[in-house]
């Protein structure tokens, strides 16, 4: 059975009857399974080449399909219906519908890169699982993850200081995403570090975070990095096919 | 490509090197820091800041725009090679030690990296960087390749006493495997799939390593606080498996993990009732301690994860 005909045995395409008899015969129960036949033919030739044409989708077309990513895949181990292997199999045969089945947890790949050392043809199915993340926001089939928020807060931090302050990056995460700072497994942590008063280290983070540290020499590389992102971001947007224009991280200064 | 690492000429080597302590390390691994640099000096191995570093864009940039993340990691080897005259650069940061070693890949590889890199850094004022010119090492080697087990086994002033520990790599010290050619098997350095380094080290501090079959395990510190829930039960898993193998403690190298772990457990424990006790000490405190450095020195009581009891009982400290 090809991979993507798993979608024919689930619950919604089989068919049975509790009682029927055909001809005189019983055939009640398993004995009349019916899988519904299903006719593809709403595939979607630009998907592989739009996501191909985003940050870490450059070599989508190498896969052969050998599956060694799904089998080290470290989010596969916690939730089976997190499959790379399925999902560069869908994006190459352009099965954009049963692709959208799983837009929720795309985003989740944590990075660990098992699956770009496992992989035999430099796929670098980590970066696939980013772009594809990615293409699903730019199309608007999700809105943007808790991961990519975080992405551009921190980039944004980089831009602007060429360096990132760690508790800026939470209190903004956690203001964006629209939790409140003091959990309770926050407060302990604040309350175990404390407890060593380690006082020099205490002066320093809280210096940190009223004066956030900079890069000397910085100004020029900020600007010459904001440039090329623009630049960037225009390309993926004409390969993409998108006139909207939305807010970039090296926009964010002008807003704030 | 195949390295062979000249085993003899390191020392000299990294007697003197460029120290790229990145972000983390001013933050919330300041006691990493302190402990590497504490043990930098015991040793008489001399880092020098590079100048005017900034961030390696971590594991967000790359997913903003792979080029910049390359261009952010070039900087800092432009900078330790034209400003400090250096040839070898030491991150203890696990991001930052894959970021420079993923940019040296980048620029021998990929043209669209160079021109990139070349255009930014004309227009930021600075001279590119070429490939080659500067070799990124983690603090494992520094120590291990730079300063030798034998002599180090002579600096130990009471050692660790058999302290049961497993030995945490994480993700970046070893993956993704092509930008590491001097840990490709017969190229000399450590090992891609059971790395060894800091096993070795706390060895020769006298501890006792236990077998730990999640070294090279993933702690979900790219989403630690996007996806908590897949964090938490990720670094359930390395606590618990620690613990099954014996482990008193988990000896880290990467600010992202060792951050990590102290988060998700305190968070396993709160939403999970999951508790666990394994402490989280960076295996520069352990080696410092082991060289009879007070816990203050290499910053203990800065943990969240509190071992200073643990290090009395032990008769460590």
């Amino acid at each position: 059975m090809a991979i993507h005909e798993k979608s024919l045995i689930r619950p919604e395409n089989i068919q049975t009857h509790d009682e029927l008899i055909i001809d005189g015969i019983d055939v009640s129960g398993d004995w009349s399974t019916f899988i519904h036949t299903r006719v593809v033919s709403d595939y979607n030739e630009d998907m592989q080449d739009e996501i191909e044409a985003l940050p870490g989708g450059e070599f989508i077309h190498r896969c052969w399909q050998c599956g060694s990513c799904t089998n080290s895949c470290t989010v596969n181990a916690e939730n089976p219906d997190f499959n790379p292997r399925y999902w560069i199999y869908l994006i190459r045969m352009g099965m954009e519908e049963e692709l959208l089945r799983d837009k929720d947890i795309i985003w989740q790949c944590v990075s660990c890169n098992k699956c770009t050392s496992a992989c035999p043809r430099d796929v670098v199915p980590e970066g696939v699982m980013k772009a594809t993340a990615h293409w699903m926001e730019l199309k608007g089939h999700t809105p943007k993850s808790e991961s990519h928020i975080f992405d551009e807060i921190f980039t944004h931090q980089v831009i602007k200081y060429g360096k990132i302050e760690d508790s800026e990056v939470l209190r903004d995460h956690m203001k964006q995403t629209g939790r409140p700072l003091m959990q309770d497994w926050f407060v302990q942590m604040v309350k175990n570090m404390m407890k060593g008063l380690p006082v020099m280290q205490l002066m320093r983070m809280g210096w940190a975070t009223v004066f956030h540290p900079k890069t000397k020499g910085w100004a020029s590389a900020s600007a010459a990095i904001a440039e090329h992102i623009a630049e960037e971001r225009e390309i993926e947007r004409k390969a993409l096919g998108i006139t909207k224009r939305e807010p970039d991280v090296n926009q964010l200064d002008a807003a704030e | 490509m195949t390295v062979i690492i000249d085993k003899t000429d390191l020392k000299k080597k990294y007697k003197k090197v460029g120290y790229y302590p990145g972000c983390a390390l001013e933050g919330s691994a300041i006691p990493y820091d302190k402990s590497t640099r504490a043990i930098g000096k015991a040793l008489g191995l001399e880092l020098v800041d590079v100048t005017d570093w900034n961030c390696c864009g971590a594991m967000e940039v790359k997913n903003i725009d792979p080029q910049v993340e390359t261009y952010l990691s070039s900087r800092v080897l432009s900078n330790a090679q034209h400003k400090d005259k250096m040839d070898v650069v030491m991150a203890p940061c696990n991001g930052c030690y894959k970021n420079l070693k993923q940019a040296e890949h980048e620029l021998g590889h990929n043209q669209k990296s160079r021109d990139v890199v070349s255009k930014i850094s004309a227009k930021a004022g600075h001279e590119a960087y070429e490939s080659g010119n500067v070799e990124t090492i983690h603090a494992l080697d520094w120590i291990k390749m730079g300063y030798g087990e034998d002599e180090l086994r002579k600096k130990i002033k009471g050692g660790l006493k058999g302290l049961k520990i497993a030995n945490y790599y994480g993700c970046m010290y070893t993956r993704p495997r092509n930008i590491f050619p001097e840990k490709a098997p017969g190229a000399g350095g450590d090992d891609l799939i059971k790395p060894h380094y800091m096993d070795d080290l706390l060895a020769v501090a006298g501890a006792e390593n236990v077998e730990f079959p999640l070294k090279t395990a993933c702690c979900g510190g790219a989403h630690t606080l996007s996806d908590r829930d897949m964090s938490t039960k990720l670094v359930l898993n390395i606590l618990e498996a620690a613990e099954a193998a014996g482990a008193e403690v988990i000896a880290t190298e990467c600010p992202t993990c060792h951050s990590g772990l102290e988060m998700h457990q305190i968070r396993a424990l709160k939403r999970l009732s999951k508790k666990t006790n394994v402490k989280v000490i960076y295996f520069t405190q352990l080696l410092g301690m082991a060289m009879g450095l007070s816990p203050r020195k290499v910053g203990l009581n800065g943990n969240i994860s509190d071992s200073r009891g643990l290090m009395k009982e032990k008769g460590i400290v």
